[in-house]
């Protein structure tokens, strides 16, 4: 048994998965990936992740939030990181910053692409408790 | 119907009465929109009146008289202008006389209506009136709506082209952190990935610039009688090399000869933006059948291949703007989400259009009907 903890990686660009992979692994993480909510919901029925990075923008336009959304109501102490491309260029301006858009958005932080590594394991270490 | 809501703004109520009896029941119409429309008669008797009821909703039109007890209908226009911004409004005057109609019209009305008048002239005045203001409403409309629509597609392309700068990016931060190791041949998967995404990004920039150029009628249309089946053979050879690398054979089945009326480069795009697909979406060592028939000079073209196929909710919207399907089957083939959407404009330039037939892991067979441009 390994005590490294598990990271679920979900996002429809293979690039920016096997980046995240090969960065989360090298970081000491365990690693699933999904290139879609349909196939993370799959994964999820065996597996119970540490933490969750979720693209927003997937196959349909919200399948991140359908996604976290799913994730949080299965469990919901997993943490959820919502990944997104989108604030900047429609307009469409959220947060996940207080409580209350927490509730609302069913993550936990909100990070916007490109993702910057360093902010990305720090988020995580500040959500997985030093655990 | 729709009821237009008029104010009537009168202290005779001989006035405000005749007015209301002669626009009840009565309905028109405007050219090229599908609606009746009436109006729905308030009254006011004085400046104070009129002003409370325009406050706590502004109406569609306004009929105002120019000489009131407590004002005058040119105040009432000035001091609600900004509530008026979206109604029409008639002065009625008890003297036509110049300066009057002048000054009613500078403050802002649309029109004047001469007292003593008839019941028809109120009905045509209002008519003309009501009719300037929903035909500026409709335009309006129509400008918001493009706005929107351009806003969104400008949104996705932003997006379809941050993602390759992203993944980029993101293997020139592992390359420059040494990630991977310390010898440059620990970077091959990197660099190629990028170089390929980067080549994802220069079709999204070729297709868009196609599609645009389409879309506005810039680009010259050129009509010649054309050899349908050699623009066919070529746009065949053109592919060959891809599908080589995939073992794909294609096969062709045309006419010995098709003399056809069209501009040889937009049949070009349809059939590489076609060919190409049938290719990349192909099984390694599948086959590509392409079918081209003359019925009545009429040319359909069937490219069909033995490929990943997909499902009915997936061709539903195949033919959008950067639509990709996005499954695991797809994930490693490079698109721009434009391709079918050049070939359906086109295809609709031709009097024809674009269909598919696809079974998931089966194939898909897309079929274009083109009909000859029309000689000068």
């Amino acid at each position: 048994m390994s005590d490294k903890q598990t990271i679920l990686v979900v996002d429809d660009d293979t690039d920016f998965l096997f980046q995240m992979e090969t960065m989360l692994k090298r970081a000491g993480y365990n690693v699933v990936t999904a290139g879609g909510q349909r196939e993370a919901e799959e994964k999820l029925r065996g597996l119970r992740p540490d933490l969750a990075v979720v693209d927003l923008m997937m196959e349909h336009t919200d399948g991140g939030f359908a996604l976290s959304y799913h994730i949080k109501k299965k469990d919901p102490s997993i943490p959820v990181i919502l990944v997104t491309a989108v604030t900047a260029e429609t307009g469409m301006e959220f947060d996940a910053a207080t409580d209350e858009e927490r509730s609302w958005v069913k993550a936990d932080a909100l990070l916007s692409k490109p993702v910057r590594f360093e902010q990305l394991e720090r988020e995580m270490r500040r959500l997985l408790g030093g655990a | 119907m729709e009821r237009l809501r008029t104010l009537v703004v009168d202290d005779e109520l001989g006035m405000r009465e005749g007015i209301r009896r002669a626009l009840d029941r009565f309905e028109f119409r405007i050219p090229d929109v599908d609606e009746t429309y009436g109006f729905e008669v308030d009254t006011a008797e004085n400046g104070a009146e009129a002003g409370e009821k325009i406050r706590s909703a502004a109406p569609d039109v306004l009929l105002l008289d120019y000489k009131l007890p407590d004002t005058t209908g040119l105040e009432i226009l000035e001091r609600f202008r900004p509530e008026l911004s979206e109604s029409v409004t008639l002065m009625i005057t008890a003297y036509a006389s110049l300066d009057t109609a002048v000054s009613a019209i500078k403050g802002g009305a649309f029109d004047f209506l001469a007292k003593p008048f008839t019941p028809d002239e109120l009905r045509k005045t209002l008519t003309k009136a009501a009719q300037n203001l929903l035909l500026a409403r409709q335009v309006k409309k129509l400008a918001a709506e493009q706005r929107r629509v351009r806003f969104q597609f400008i949104s996705v392309l932003g997006h379809e082209l941050k993602a390759p700068l992203n993944a980029v990016e993101g293997y020139l931060h592992m390359i420059r952190d040494r990630t991977l190791g310390d010898s440059l041949s620990d970077y091959d998967e990197p660099l190629n990935r990028s170089l390929l995404r980067l080549t994802g990004m220069r079709k999204i920039i070729h297709d868009l610039l196609d599609l645009t150029r389409i879309e506005s009628g810039a680009k010259r249309r050129e009509a010649a009688e054309q050899d349908l089946t050699s623009v066919l053979r070529t746009a065949v050879e053109t592919v060959q090399p891809q599908a080589g690398e995939k073992g794909v054979s294609i096969a062709v089945n045309a006419p010995a000869e098709f003399r056809f009326r069209c501009d040889a480069g937009e049949i070009e795009m349809i059939l590489n933006n076609l060919i190409t697909n049938a290719v990349k979406y192909n099984r390694d060592g599948g086959r590509v059948d392409i079918l081209l028939s003359d019925e009545n000079g009429t040319a359909r073209l069937t490219v069909r291949d033995t490929g990943i196929g997909m499902t009915p909710e997936e061709t539903a919207m195949l033919f959008r703007e950067f639509v990709r399907i996005k499954n695991e089957k797809t994930r490693s083939i490079l698109g721009s989400g434009l391709g079918l959407a050049i070939v359906k404009k086109l295809a609709l330039m031709y009097g024809g259009d674009v269909s598919v037939e696809s079974e998931p892991d089966r194939g898909s067979a897309f079929t274009v009907v083109l009909n000859p441009l029309p000689a000068e």
